[in-house]
C-alpha cells in the first residue's frame, strides 16, 4: 500500500513510531497530486511549501516534540484564505487573490503541525452540489459507475477537496458546508464529513458565502480521523464575533464507549416521495446497524423540513448578495478594462467576474432583500429559520441523535442537472435543515449503489455534541465495513 | 441617513411671530429636524484595531476588516459602545438594552465592504431631549428621536489626477454616533443653538472631540416650510453641514428659497441638496438622485448587542455635570443667566471658571473672565486652552483686590505682566511694590504735597467741590496709583472739610 | 410570483451587475420559477414567530479599545488592480 493510502491516524502513528518520515510521506502525495491532474481536484498546487514544512515538521518529530497532526499533508479548500498563497474561492473575480493573512482555521492546522498539499477545487464561492461552477473547470468524481467511463460531479461545493480524500490525494481536507457542501460531496465520494455546530470552527478568513450558515469542517477517510482533525481545526477565536465560547474536547478519546441505551431518531418527513429505493433501504439498514449495537430507535418529526429548501434559497442568497458586494475590482481581484466612470467599473468587472450561478443568487438575493420584499421574503424566511431550529429541539426530547439518508442520490454524470437550477438545489434537501438549525451533522459511507456508486448516512447532533455524532457515526462505519476505493482511471500516462 | 418621523414632537402652540419668514402672499413657519454625525472618541475603530488618529498617511490606519478583504469579520469595540451609552444619558435618553447591527447596501469606492455597518429599526439609543437657551433667554426644548452606532466610510480624492479618484480608507471604520432630533426647530438661531449645545453635552461628556474642522461633527439639515400651523411642507436634507455659522445659513437660504418656490406656484421636490458655503446657497446633489434601495438586514456577522443595565447606571453614576445643571448652579451663584450661558458653553472655559472662582465673588470672578481674560485672549488669537495665566493665578488676583491688598487698576497692570513675563502675582506685587498703600500717613503726606504745590486749586474747591476728583488723581500719581482710592478720598474729604455728598 | 425583465434589470442595476438585453427574459424565467417554488412558505402561519437574530446562543462578544492593526499600507497595494503610492485608484467619480 502506498503511503498516499494512509489515514489521518495511520500516518500519525507510522510518523510517531518513525516509520516514515513527513517527507516521505509528503513526496508520496505531491506525486499522487502530479498524477491525478485528469480530476482537476486542485486548483493550486503547493509542493515546494510542503516540502518545506514536512521538513520542519521532521525535524520536531526528531526530537520527540510536535503537534496533534505534525507532518500529516493536508489539502485545503480554496476558500480558506491562505497568507502568500492564492486564494480564488473558485472564482474568476479574485483574479490572483494573495491574502496577506492566514485563515483561523488553516493556522490552527499549521499550528498542529499539518502540511499543506495545495488548494482544492470547489463551485465558485461555494455556490453549487456539484463543483460545476467553478470558474476552474470542474472537479471530478474519482468514482465512475460500473462499466461506464463517463465523468460524474463530486458533489460540492466542497467537491475538490471530496475527490482529493476519495483518491489518495491527501490524508484529509478542510472543507466548508453552507447548505451541504461537506456531507453531500463526502457521501457521494465515499469519504467521512463533518459539518460541526456554527459557532465551533472560527470563520475568520473563510471568504464568506452565507455568514449565518457557513461552517468549516474536516473531509477524512474514517470517522476517527475526522474526530481527529476536528479537534486541531476547533477554536474560541476572539476575531469571529460568532464563534462560540465552548471548551473543545478531545473527540478521540470520546469516540470509545459504544452507543448502548444511545436514542437515534428517525425524523419521517425524511422520507421523500420520488426517492429512490437503494436510499430507503441503506437508511432502514442503518437503522438496524445502529441497533444491534445496543442503540434505541425512535421515530420522531421534523415537520417543517419541506420548507427548508426555500428558506435557505431566500436567506443564503440574500446575505450572499451582501457579502459578494466587496468583489468591485477597486482593491483587488478582476477590474474590467475600459470602464469609464465608478459604475460601470463596478458592472462590468462584476459581470465579467462572477459565474453565471453566482450572479443568480446575487440577484435572488438583492431581490428579496429590497423594498417592499424584506418581509414577505427574508423576514419569513428567519421566522421559518426559528420553526425549524424548533423542529430540532422537541425531537432532542425523545433522541440525542438524529438518523438519515446524506443525499437524494448518488454522484449524477457532469451537465446532468446545470440546466435546472431547481433540480440542482435538491440535492441539499437532507443536510440544509441542519445549517438552518445550526447543528453539527456528518455523513458516513454506508454503501454503494447497485452500479458501484457510494451512499452515505448523515448523522445529525444536539449543538456542541459533536462527540456523540462521531460516535454514532464511528458505529455505522464499522457495521458498514465500506472499504471499497475508487478504481484509478485517471493517472496520466 | 436614516428617515425621521417628520412630525413635531412640541405641543403644537401657536408659532412665535419672531421666528416666521415673510413672504409674498403672507408668513411662513419653518420647519427644522437635524441628523448629525458624530465621530465617537475612542482609539481604535468600531469594528477593528486600527487607529482612529487624524491625519495619517494615505491607508495607514486601514486593517483587513477595514478594507473589506475577503474573509474579514467584525468584532465591536467595547469603548464604542460604552460612549454610546453615555451619549445616550447625558442626552437624557432612553437606553436599549437590546439593540441590533443591521448592514446598508450601497455601492460607493470609500465604502470597501459594498455595506456600511449601521443600525436600522433597534438602535442603541432612544428617544430624549435637549435644552437651548437662546438669546432672548427663552429655552427651547427638541426632542432627540435616536442615536445609533454606525461606520465611517473612508474618503474620495477627486482632485489629484484629471481621470481618476483617490480612495483613502483611513475614516473607514470608525464609530459615528447618529444623533436624529425630532423636527422642533423653527428657525436658523434654533438650529445653530442646538448643535452649539449637543457639541458641548458630547466635549463634557468626552464622547466626541466636537471638531468639526476634522470633520468630527457633520450635520444633515432637514428643513421643509409650512403656514403658521398647516400641515407639514416637504422637505429637503442638506448634507453636510459642518459648522454653526453654515447651519443657520443654509437654514436661511433653503427657507426663502423653498417659499419662494412655493408662491411662485411651484412644489417642492424631496431632494438631498449640499451648502456651498462659498456661494452661500443650497444646490441639488445629482449623484444622490438615483432611487436608493439599501437593503437594510440584520449583519450576521454580528450577535444582538445586548447590555446589562448595572452597566449602564455605572456610566451613569460617572457622568460628568453637564451645562444645564452647571448652568443653573452658576445662576444661583449669582451670576446673570446670559452669563452662565456664556461659560458653560465650553466645557474648558466652565473650568477654568470654577477654578478662577473658588473663595472669591462669583459675579466679580466672572466679571474678571469676560473683561479680562477673554478680551485678552480674543486681542492675541488664541482659545481659552492656551491661556497663558492659569486660572489659579487669576484667583489670586481677584482675591488680592477683593483684601483690598491691590487697586483693579494694578490688577489690570499685574494681569499683563503675569500673561507677558509669567510668575506667581502675590510675589511679583511684593516684589515690584505693588501693594495698595492704606496707610494714612502716607496718603496724608501726598495730599500735603498736593495742597502744597496748587494752592489756587485748594481755593477752587470750596466753590465747585466736584475738583475733588482732580486732587484724588493727584494723589494718586503722587503715590505711584498705589493708594487706596477711598482711602484718598475719605482723607481729602477731612482735610479740606468738604461736605460728605460731594 | 412572477419576475419580470423590468425587475431584473432593476435588481441587476441594484448589485451592480451589467446584465446584457438579451439575458434579462431568461433570467426573470428562471427567477420567476424559484419564486414559485418559494411561495411555498407562505403556507405557514408565522404569527407571533421571532425571527431568527442568531444562530448561536451567546452575548456578543466586545473587543477592548485597543490599536492592534494598521500600518499595512503597504500590503493592501499588492493586491491593488490600480494605486498610487498608498492611494486605491478609480475612475473619477463625479459628486
Amino acid at each position: 500500500m502506498s503511503a498516499a493510502a494512509f489515514t489521518l491516524a495511520e500516518a500519525r502513528d507510522a510518523l510517531k513510531a518513525r516509520k516514515i518520515s513527513s517527507r516521505e510521506l509528503t513526496e508520496a502525495l505531491v506525486k499522487a497530486v502530479e498524477q491525478a491532474r485528469p480530476l482537476n481536484a486542485y486548483v493550486t498546487e503547493t509542493p515546494e511549501k510542503a516540502f518545506e514544512m514536512a521538513a520542519a515538521s521532521d525535524a520536531r518529530l526528531a526530537k520527540g516534540e510536535g503537534g496533534a497532526l505534525e507532518g500529516l499533508p493536508l489539502a485545503i479548500k480554496d476558500l480558506f484564505c491562505t497568507k502568500g498563497v492564492r486564494t480564488t474561492a473558485g472564482s474568476k473575480i479574485l483574479g490572483n487573490f494573495v491574502p496577506p493573512y492566514e485563515s483561523t482555521v488553516t493556522q490552527n492546522l499549521w499550528n498542529a503541525g499539518a502540511v499543506m498539499l495545495g488548494k482544492t477545487n470547489m463551485d465558485e464561492f461555494a455556490m453549487g452540489s456539484s463543483n460545476e461552477t467553478s470558474a476552474h473547470g470542474p472537479a471530478f468524481n474519482p468514482w465512475r459507475a460500473r462499466n461506464s467511463n463517463a465523468n460524474l460531479v463530486p458533489g460540492g461545493s466542497s467537491g475538490g477537496s471530496a475527490a482529493a480524500v476519495a483518491a489518495d490525494l491527501c490524508l484529509a481536507a478542510t472543507g466548508t458546508d453552507t447548505g451541504g457542501s461537506i456531507r453531500q460531496p463526502a457521501a457521494v465520494t465515499g469519504i467521512v464529513g463533518l459539518k460541526p455546530t456554527y459557532g465551533r470552527c472560527s470563520r475568520w478568513g473563510i471568504v464568506a458565502f452565507a455568514s449565518s450558515l457557513d461552517q468549516a469542517g474536516p473531509m477524512t477517510k474514517t470517522v476517527r480521523d475526522a474526530a481527529i482533525m476536528l479537534k486541531s481545526m476547533a477554536s474560541v477565536d476572539t476575531k469571529d464575533s460568532t464563534s462560540m465560547d465552548v471548551p473543545v474536547p478531545d473527540y478521540e478519546k470520546l469516540l470509545e464507549g459504544g452507543i448502548k441505551g444511545l436514542r437515534v431518531g428517525i425524523p419521517k418527513e425524511y422520507r421523500m416521495d420520488g426517492a429512490p429505493p437503494e436510499i430507503a433501504a441503506l437508511w432502514d439498514k442503518g437503522a438496524e446497524w445502529l441497533k444491534a449495537q445496543g442503540a434505541e430507535i425512535v421515530e420522531v418529526s421534523l415537520p417543517h423540513t419541506k420548507y427548508a429548501l426555500p428558506t435557505y434559497y431566500i436567506v443564503a442568497p440574500a446575505e450572499a448578495s451582501s457579502n459578494l458586494a466587496r468583489y468591485d475590482g477597486v482593491r483587488y481581484g478582476h477590474r474590467a478594462k475600459g470602464a469609464h466612470d465608478i459604475t460601470e467599473l463596478y458592472e462590468k468587472s462584476r459581470a465579467e467576474g462572477f459565474g453565471a450561478e453566482v450572479q443568480r443568487r446575487i440577484l435572488i438575493g438583492t431581490y428579496v432583500l429590497s423594498a417592499g420584499y424584506y418581509d414577505a421574503y427574508y423576514a419569513r424566511a428567519q421566522k421559518l429559520r426559528t420553526l425549524i431550529a424548533r423542529d430540532f429541539t422537541e425531537a432532542y426530547g425523545k433522541c440525542d441523535v438524529l438518523l438519515t439518508p446524506a443525499t437524494p442520490g448518488p454522484a449524477f454524470a457532469v451537465g446532468d442537472k446545470s440546466d435546472d437550477p431547481v433540480a440542482m438545489y435538491l440535492n441539499d434537501v437532507f443536510t440544509v435543515t441542519v445549517n438552518l438549525a445550526g447543528l453539527p451533522g456528518i455523513a458516513v459511507p454506508a454503501g454503494l449503489t447497485a452500479n458501484g456508486l457510494p451512499l452515505g448516512l448523515q448523522l445529525i447532533g444536539k449543538a456542541f455534541d459533536e462527540a456523540t455524532v462521531l460516535r454514532a457515526g464511528l458505529a455505522i462505519e464499522e457495521a458498514a465495513a465500506f472499504r471499497h476505493k475508487p478504481a484509478n482511471w485517471w493517472r496520466a500516462a | 441617513m436614516t428617515s425621521i418621523d417628520h412630525a413635531p414632537s412640541g405641543s403644537g402652540g401657536s408659532p412665535e411671530k419672531t421666528k416666521l419668514v415673510k413672504g409674498q402672499t403672507g408668513e411662513w413657519e419653518i420647519v427644522i429636524g437635524m441628523e448629525v454625525h458624530a465621530q465617537v472618541l475612542s482609539k481604535s475603530k468600531l469594528f477593528s484595531g486600527a487607529s482612529t488618529e487624524f491625519g495619517a498617511e494615505p491607508n495607514a490606519q486601514v486593517s483587513f476588516v477595514d478594507a473589506g478583504m475577503p474573509g474579514m469579520l467584525p468584532v465591536i469595540n467595547a469603548k464604542c459602545v460604552e460612549q454610546a451609552v453615555r451619549t445616550g444619558l447625558g442626552l437624557k435618553a432612553k437606553i436599549n438594552l437590546s439593540s441590533i447591527f443591521d448592514r446598508k447596501n450601497y455601492f460607493y469606492p470609500d465604502l470597501p465592504q459594498g455595506y456600511q455597518i449601521s443600525q436600522y429599526k433597534n438602535p442603541i439609543v432612544g428617544e430624549g431631549e435637549v435644552f437651548i437657551d437662546l438669546k432672548d433667554g427663552s429655552t427651547v426644548r427638541v426632542g432627540i428621536e435616536r442615536l445609533h452606532l454606525e461606520q465611517d466610510a473612508g474618503k474620495s480624492l477627486h482632485d489629484q489626477h484629471p481621470d481618476s479618484s483617490y480612495v483613502d480608507l483611513n475614516r473607514s471604520g470608525i464609530a459615528l454616533m447618529e444623533i436624529v432630533t425630532k423636527p422642533d426647530m423653527r428657525c436658523s438661531e434654533e438650529a445653530a443653538a442646538f448643535l452649539k449645545k449637543l457639541r458641548a453635552i458630547v466635549r463634557y461628556l468626552g464622547t466626541c472631540d466636537g471638531n468639526m474642522d476634522e470633520g468630527s461633527m457633520r450635520a444633515d439639515v432637514n428643513v421643509s416650510v409650512r403656514r403658521p400651523g398647516g400641515p407639514l411642507g416637504t422637505r429637503c436634507e442638506i448634507k453636510n453641514v459642518n459648522s454653526m455659522r453654515f447651519v443657520a445659513q443654509a437654514v436661511e437660504y433653503e427657507a426663502r428659497r423653498q417659499v419662494e418656490i412655493i408662491e411662485g406656484g411651484g412644489s417642492i421636490k424631496q431632494e438631498t441638496r449640499l451648502f456651498d458655503s462659498r456661494l452661500n446657497q443650497t444646490r441639488s446633489m445629482r449623484s444622490k438622485e438615483e432611487a436608493h434601495d439599501y437593503r437594510y438586514f440584520p449583519d450576521p456577522d454580528l450577535l444582538p448587542l445586548e447590555l446589562d443595565q448595572a452597566w449602564v447606571r455605572e456610566i451613569e453614576k460617572s457622568l460628568p455635570e453637564l451645562p444645564d445643571a452647571k448652568r443653573a448652579r452658576f445662576i444661583v451663584a449669582g451670576l446673570s443667566p446670559y452669563d452662565a450661558s456664556v461659560l458653560v458653553a465650553e466645557r474648558e472655559l466652565a473650568d477654568y471658571y470654577e477654578e478662577l472662582a473658588k473663595g472669591v465673588d462669583a459675579k466679580a470672578a466672572a466679571n474678571w473672565l469676560n473683561n479680562e481674560i477673554l478680551g485678552r485672549l480674543n486681542r492675541d488669537s488664541l482659545s481659552i486652552t492656551d491661556v497663558p495665566v492659569s486660572a489659579a493665578a487669576n484667583n489670586a488676583i481677584i482675591g488680592m483686590i477683593m483684601a483690598g491688598t491691590i487697586s483693579g487698576k494694578i490688577a489690570k497692570d499685574l494681569l499683563d505682566i503675569v500673561w507677558t513675563e509669567g510668575g506667581d502675582p502675590r510675589a511679583i506685587v511684593e516684589s515690584r511694590g505693588l501693594r495698595q498703600v492704606t496707610d494714612t500717613g502716607a496718603i496724608d503726606a501726598a495730599i500735603e504735597a498736593v495742597i502744597a504745590g496748587n494752592p489756587d486749586k485748594v481755593e477752587e474747591i470750596k466753590a465747585k467741590p466736584k475738583l475733588a476728583a482732580w486732587f484724588v488723581g493727584q494723589v494718586m500719581k503722587q503715590t505711584g496709583g498705589k493708594a487706596n482710592p477711598a482711602a484718598v478720598n475719605a482723607a481729602l474729604k477731612k482735610r479740606l472739610n468738604l461736605p460728605e455728598q460731594g | 410570483m412572477s419576475v419580470d425583465k423590468d425587475t431584473v434589470r432593476r435588481i441587476a442595476r441594484l448589485a451592480r451587475l451589467a446584465v446584457p438585453e438579451e439575458k434579462l427574459e431568461p433570467l426573470a424565467g428562471e427567477l420567476t420559477g424559484l419564486f414559485n417554488w418559494v411561495e411555498m412558505l407562505n403556507e405557514v402561519h408565522i404569527e407571533g414567530v421571532p425571527a431568527m437574530t442568531s444562530v448561536v446562543a451567546q452575548k456578543l462578544k466586545w473587543r477592548e479599545d485597543k490599536v492592534t492593526e494598521g500600518g499595512a499600507a503597504e500590503a493592501l497595494m499588492t493586491n491593488a488592480p490600480e494605486h498610487e503610492a498608498t492611494f486605491f485608484v478609480v475612475p473619477k467619480v463625479v459628486e
